[in-house]
C-alpha cells in the first residue's frame, strides 16, 4: 500500500518532463566534484566557500550549486565545472571562490590560471572532456558522476533514471535474460562469469525465497571504482538490483558494503529512502504486482568477506570461513536459498543495457570480453584516478595516453593488476590488450580493476612481501595450505628483504606457491601466491640481487640500503638535523652534515626534509 | 570516614553509569529485534550498532546479546575477534588510522606508520598511555589516487608524509582538533 | 542414485553421498583429519584430497576434498595419483612444521614418507627445517575444528570457538575466561587428533 509520503507514478516520462520543465538550461550552475577523494583533497572547503559567498552576495537563489560524485581525475581535484559554458577548473581552493563567482559566473570571463594545463603541450584546456586523461576514455558507468547530485533522485530521473526498471517490468524475466545474454556481459567482480548464466541458474533453482546480493565490499587495496559509483550514482545500483530481483524472483536484496566507505553508505541510505518515496522500491512497484526491498549490510573489516560464500556467512552472522562449492550460491546461498551475487559495476550496467540495447553494450570490447572496464589507475603514474575504457585497449595506451606516463621523470617498471590475487606485468608486456583471457595468460587476473603502476624505485620483492602480509592478515585461517603455507612464503620473503635470503628460497617459493594454489579451499588461498610467483617470473634477477649480493636495486629494503649526505650538495641548512628522530644526523649550521650509520633507522625523514637533493640513498 | 563516603559515592556513580550502559545496550538490541521481526536477522548489523554507540564492542554488550538473542557467546566472541573493526577495547580520545593499501604502501605508508609508532610509542591496534591517541592501520580506504592517506577522527588527510603528519598531530596533541 | 568411478572401480550411491562415503563403500580408505562422520563435513585440513575429472568436460581435472564434495554422476576419482600424493604430503609437511611434537602428526609424517632424503624436494626440506627448529610457534593444535564443531553441533553448548583469523587463529573460550557453558563432557578432548586438549579437575 502506498504510504502518505509516497508519490504514485503514473507515467515516468511525464514525471521526467515535469522535472525538466522546472529547470533552465541557462541557469548558472557550479558543479563541484565531490566524493571521498574530492573531500579528502579540499573540496569540502570549496563547497563551504561557495555556499557562504553565494549567500553573502544574495546569489544563492540564482546560482545552482551541485555537488556530484568523483569525476575520476583525482590527481587534479578539487575540480569544478561552471555552466553555461562548460568551463572546467582544477586544483581549486577556497581562496579562489570569490574570484570564480565575480569573474566567471557574473562576468562570464575565464580565469586562465585555473584551467587545466596539458603538461606535454602547455596548452590550456577549457572543457573537461578535452583533457587528454578523458579523451581516450569511454565513460558509460562513470558518466553519471559528472552530471547528477547523488542525493537528488530527480536528477537521476531527468537522465532517464528508472526508465529501464519500467521497461524491464513490462518485458518480463525471460526477455530480460535474452537481452543480458545477447550483451555478453561478464561479472565485473573479477571472475568474469557470464551474468546471464548466473541469473538464469538462480531463477530456475528451487526455493520459495530467493535473494540478490550486491557485493560492494571492494576489498582489493588499490580499487575504489565501486566506491565512486556508490557515492556518485547510488540509484543506478538500486535500479540494477531491482531489475535483477525481478528477473530471478527475489523479494529482498542486500547491499553488502564495506564499512570503510561511510560516504557511500550515507548516500545509499538516502537514495533508498527516496526510491521508496517515489515507489521504485517497496510494494507494487510502478503499479505492478512486483514488490521488492533492499537492505544495507555493513562489512566490518575483513577482505575475505568479498568472497561470495564468506559474504553470505557474514550476512547470516555465521562464523566466517570459506566453504566448499558445490553447492553454489545460485542453488543454495543466503539462508540456504538460491542467491545471486553481483558486483556493483555489473549491476549498474544492467539499466544501461536495458535502455540502450544489447548491441550497444556488445558493440565495443573484444570477442570474449564485451563492454567497457573501469580501472583505478594509480601509483607512479602522472594522471591518477578512475578510468573507463573499452575492453581490449593496451596497457601502453592506458598508462601513457591516458595516464600521462610515469611521474617525476622516472622509468616504468611494472604494473600490478588484480590486487592481492593478481600479478605484476613488466615493460615487455605493455602492448598487451587488456581483457580477461590475456591477463590470465600473462599470469595475473583482471580482478576488480585495480591497476597500480610502479617505477624504478619500487622493489618487486618488497611488493610480493607486502601482498603476502596482506593475505596472511586477511586469510580466514580455515584451511591448512593457505593459513600455514602463506605464512612460510611470507617468512621467506621477509628474510630476503632483510638480506637473510638463501639460494634455494626462490625454488621453495615457486614450488610451495603452486602447491598452495592447488590445495587451498577458496579463491584467496588459490591466488595468494600469484604476486610472488609473477614477480619471480618477470623479475628473477632482482630476487637474486637481494639473495646473493644483499642489494636492493630499487633502494627500498631498509636492511640493504644506506642513507648518506652528499658533500657537494649539502648547504648546512640544518633541517635534516632538526627532523631526525634518532639524532643520527650530525653537523653544525652552515656546515656539511653527515649521518651516523649506527644510529640511522632509515626512516627517510632526512630525505623528505632536504630541499637540495643532498640526501643520497645507496 | 570521609574516604569511605567518597568511595561509596563513586560506587553509586559507577553503578548508575553501568545501569545506563546496560539500558542503552538493551535499547539497541530491542531496536534490532524490532527491525528484523519479520525477516531474517542480520547479526553483524547489531554488532555495528553497538560499535557505533560505544566506539568499541564491550564484553557486557556481547553477553547481553547472547542472552537476549539466543546466540552462543562463543560465536559472538569469534565474530568480534575476526573482524578488524569490531575492536574489543575502548579507543583513546583521538583515532588515528593509516591506510596501508597497496598504493599508499608503495607511496610510503610504512614510513608513516613507523614514524607514528616512534612518536606515540604505541603499536597499531593500541592506545597511548595518556589515552590521547589510538593508532590503527586499515587495509584500504579507497582514496588511492590521493595517498598516502591518514584518517583522524573521521577526517581524511591526503598526500601525507611523516613530516606533514607530525605537524597535523600537533594540533590534536594540543587539544585543538579541526 | 549417482554412479561414479573411484580408482577404476564403479560404485552407485544415493544422491547427496560424499565422495569419501562412496569410497568407503568400495573399502577404499582415504586419510582424514578434520572429518568425523557425526559432524557436518568441514573440508579444512585438506588431507582427504582426491583428484576429480569428468570425461568430456571443459573443466580440467581438479583436486577436491572428498569429505565435503558430493558424488557426481560420471565422475572419475583417483585417490592416489601423483598430484594427490604431492598435495597430501604437502599438507602433512605443513602440519609437521607446526606441530612436530604431536605423536599423531609424527605418525602421519612417517606413513607418508615425510623426510629429507630427497635433496630436490625443496619444500619438504624447508618445512622439515622449520619442524626441527626451536620455534616458539610450535603447538599441538592443528586447528581442525573438531572440538568446536562437536561442542556446537552434538553437545549443543558451544563453549569454545575459533578466535582471530589467519595464522593467528586459536581455539578459545569467550574472552579467555572459564566457560559458563562447558559441561565437562570431554567430547572435545576425545575427538582431538593431537591430544592438544586436556581434561583437568577444576580447583
Amino acid at each position: 500500500m502506498k504510504t502518505e509520503n509516497q508519490i504514485e507514478i503514473i507515467d515516468l516520462e511525464e514525471l521526467k518532463n515535469e522535472i525538466l520543465s522546472k529547470r533552465s538550461l541557462d541557469q548558472p550552475t557550479v558543479i563541484i566534484a565531490g566524493g571521498t577523494c574530492g573531500f579528502a583533497s579540499g573540496a569540502l572547503e570549496v563547497i563551504d566557500a561557495f555556499r557562504d559567498e553565494l549567500k553573502k552576495q544574495n546569489l544563492d537563489g540564482e546560482v545552482v550549486m551541485k555537488v556530484t560524485g568523483c569525476h575520476g581525475f583525482c590527481a587534479i581535484e578539487p575540480a569544478l565545472i561552471i555552466n553555461p559554458g562548460n568551463i572546467f577548473y582544477s586544483g581549486v581552493s577556497a581562496e579562489d571562490v570569490g574570484e570564480i563567482i565575480s569573474e566567471t559566473i557574473i562576468n562570464k570571463k575565464v580565469i586562465e590560471r585555473l584551467l587545466y594545463t596539458d603538461p606535454d603541450t602547455g596548452e590550456k584546456i577549457l572543457h573537461e572532456e578535452d583533457i587528454p586523461f578523458y579523451k581516450k576514455q569511454t565513460r558509460r558507468l562513470l558518466a553519471n558522476n559528472t552530471r547528477i547530485d547523488p542525493l537528488n533522485i530527480e536528477d537521476y530521473i531527468a537522465i532517464d533514471g528508472y526508465f529501464a526498471l519500467e521497461k524491464a517490468l513490462s518485458m518480463g524475466p525471460d526477455k530480460i535474460l535474452e537481452v543480458i545474454k545477447a550483451s555478453g556481459i561478464r561479472g565485473r567482480g573479477g571472475a568474469g562469469f557470464p551474468t546471464n548464466i548466473k541469473w538464469e541458474m538462480t531463477k530456475k533453482a528451487q526455493g520459495d525465497e530467493k535473494y540478490i546480493v550486491c557485493n560492494a565490499d571492494e576489498g582489493d587495496p588499490g580499487a575504489f571504482m565501486d566506491r565512486s559509483i556508490l557515492e556518485g550514482s547510488p540509484h543506478s545500483v538500486i535500479e540494477g538490483m531491482t531489475i535483477g530481483g525481478f528477473t530471478i524472483g527475489a523479494r529482498v536484496g542486500y547491499i553488502y558494503i564495506r564499512k570503510e566507505y561511510p560516504l557511500a553508505i550515507e548516500h545509499l541510505r538516502k537514495a533508498l529512502e527516496q526510491a521508496h518515496e517515489y515507489g521504485f522500491l517497496g510494494e507494487n512497484i510502478l503499479g505492478t504486482d512486483f514488490s521488492f526491498d533492499i537492505e544495507i549490510v555493513r562489512g566490518a573489516g575483513a577482505f575475505i568477506c568479498g568472497e561470495e560464500t564468506n559474504l553470505l556467512k557474514s550476512i547470516e552472522g555465521a562464523i566466517v570461513e570459506a566453504r566448499t562449492k558445490p553447492p553454489f550460491p545460485a542453488i543454495k546461498g543466503l539462508w540456504d536459498s538460491p542467491t545471486v551475487l553481483n558486483n556493483v559495476k555489473t549491476l549498474v550496467s544492467i539499466p544501461l543495457i536495458i535502455n540502450n540495447g544489447a548491441e550497444w553494450y556488445s558493440g565495443i570490447g573484444t570477442n570474449t570480453s564485451k563492454g567497457t572496464i573501469i580501472f583505478a589507475l594509480v601509483g607512479k603514474v602522472k594522471n591518477s584516478g578512475l578510468i573507463e575504457v573499452p575492453m581490449g585497449m593496451t596497457l601502453r595506451e592506458i598508462i601513457y595516453d591516458i595516464g600521462g606516463g610515469i611521474a617525476r621523470g622516472k622509468k616504468f617498471k611494472a604494473v600490478q593488476t588484480g590486487g592481492p590475487s593478481g600479478g605484476c606485468l613488466p615493460e615487455s608486456l605493455l602492448d598487451m590488450p587488456v581483457d580477461y583471457e590475456s591477463l590470465t595468460k600473462a599470469g595475473t587476473i583482471m580482478g576488480s580493476g585495480g591497476m597500480i603502476v610502479m617505477d624504478e624505485n619500487t622493489c618487486m620483492v618488497e611488493v610480493a612481501r607486502y601482498f603476502l602480509t596482506f593475505t596472511q592478515d586477511e586469510s580466514c585461517g580455515k584451511c591448512t595450505p593457505c593459513r600455514e603455507g602463506t605464512k612460510h612464503m611470507l617468512d621467506i620473503l621477509t628474510g630476503i628483504t632483510k638480506g637473510e635470503g638463501h639460494e634455494e628460497d626462490i625454488a621453495v617459493l615457486e614450488s610451495m606457491g603452486s602447491l598452495i594454489i592447488d590445495v587451498s579451499l577458496c579463491g584467496l588461498g588459490k591466488t595468494a601466491p600469484k604476486p610472488a610467483l609473477s614477480t619471480i617470473k618477470y623479475f628473477r634477477d632482482e630476487y637474486i640481487e637481494h639473495i646473493r649480493n644483499k642489494k636492493c636495486p630499487a633502494k627500498v629494503c631498509k636492511a640493504l640500503i644506506k642513507f648518506s649526505i652528499s658533500e657537494d650538495k649539502c648547504t648546512g641548512c640544518h633541517l635534516c638535523f632538526r627532523n631526525c628522530p634518532t639524532q643520527a644526523v650530525v653537523g653544525e649550521a652552515k656546515k656539511v652534515h653527515s649521518i651516523t650509520q649506527e644510529k640511522c633507522i632509515k626512516c627517510g625523514i632526512c630525505h623528505e626534509s632536504c630541499r637540495f637533493d643532498a640526501v643520497r640513498i645507496e | 570516614m570521609r574516604k569511605s563516603k567518597k568511595s561509596d559515592k563513586t560506587k553509586n556513580v559507577d553503578q548508575a553509569k553501568q545501569t545506563e550502559r546496560l539500558n542503552k545496550i538493551d535499547q539497541i538490541i530491542d531496536q534490532y529485534e524490532n527491525k528484523y521481526k519479520d525477516s531474517h536477522k542480520v547479526l553483524i548489523e547489531l554488532l555495528q550498532e553497538i560499535l557505533e554507540e560505544f566506539d568499541y564492542v564491550p564484553e557486557e554488550a556481547l553477553v547481553r546479546v547472547s542472552e537476549k538473542c539466543q546466540v552462543p557467546l562463543s560465536r559472538l566472541y569469534s565474530l568480534a575477534t575476526f573482524y578488524n573493526s569490531l575492536r574489543l577495547e575502548p579507543v583513546g580520545k583521538h583515532h588515528v588510522c593509516v591506510c596501508v593499501g597497496t598504493t599508499c604502501h608503495v607511496n610510503g605508508a610504512t614510513e608513516i606508520v613507523e614514524n607514528l609508532e616512534r612518536k606515540l610509542k604505541v603499536e597499531p591496534g593500541h592506545t597511548t598511555e595518556d589515552g590521547n591517541f589510538t593508532l590503527e592501520t586499515v587495509n584500504c580506504l579507497g582514496v588511492c589516487a590521493r595517498g598516502p592517506l591518514v584518517e583522524i577522527d573521521g577526517k581524511y588527510f591526503s598526500n601525507m608524509s611523516p613530516i606533514k603528519l607530525n605537524k597535523i598531530l600537533e594540533k590534536y596533541e594540543n587539544g585543538k582538533s579541526n | 542414485m549417482v554412479k561414479l568411478t573411484i580408482d577404476n572401480q564403479e560404485v552407485e550411491v544415493p544422491d547427496g553421498t560424499t565422495v569419501l562415503e562412496a569410497a568407503k563403500e568400495l573399502k577404499i580408505n582415504i586419510p582424514t583429519l578434520c572429518y568425523n562422520q557425526r559432524l557436518k563435513p568441514y573440508g579444512g585440513c585438506r588431507m582427504c584430497l582426491v583428484e576429480k575429472s569428468i570425461p568430456n568436460s571443459p573443466r580440467p581435472p581438479e583436486l577436491i576434498v572428498s569429505c565435503a564434495y558430493p558424488a557426481e554422476n560420471g565422475a572419475l576419482i583417483t585417490t592416489n595419483s601423483e598430484r594427490v600424493v604431492k598435495g597430501r604430503k604437502f599438507v602433512i609437511e605443513l602440519l609437521f612444521a607446526k606441530c612436530p611434537d604431536s605423536d599423531a602428526i609424527k605418525d602421519l609424517a612417517k606413513e607418508y614418507g615425510v623426510n629429507n632424503n630427497d635433496p630436490t624436494d625443496v619444500v619438504a626440506n624447508y618445512l622439515l627445517n622449520r619442524a626441527n627448529s626451536n620455534n616458539t610457534n610450535h603447538t599441538k593444535c592443528v586447528l581442525c575444528g573438531l572440538c568446536t564443531r562437536v561442542c556446537a553441533e552434538l553437545v549443543g553448548m558451544s563453549a569454545i570457538s575459533f578466535s582471530g583469523r589467519g595464522s593467528k587463529r586459536k581455539i578459545k573460550t569467550p574472552f579467555e575466561k572459564i566457560s559458563a557453558t562447558c559441561i565437562g563432557c570431554g567430547a572435545c578432548a576425545y575427538l582431538c587428533p593431537t591430544k592438544a586438549i586436556k581434561i583437568e579437575e577444576a580447583s
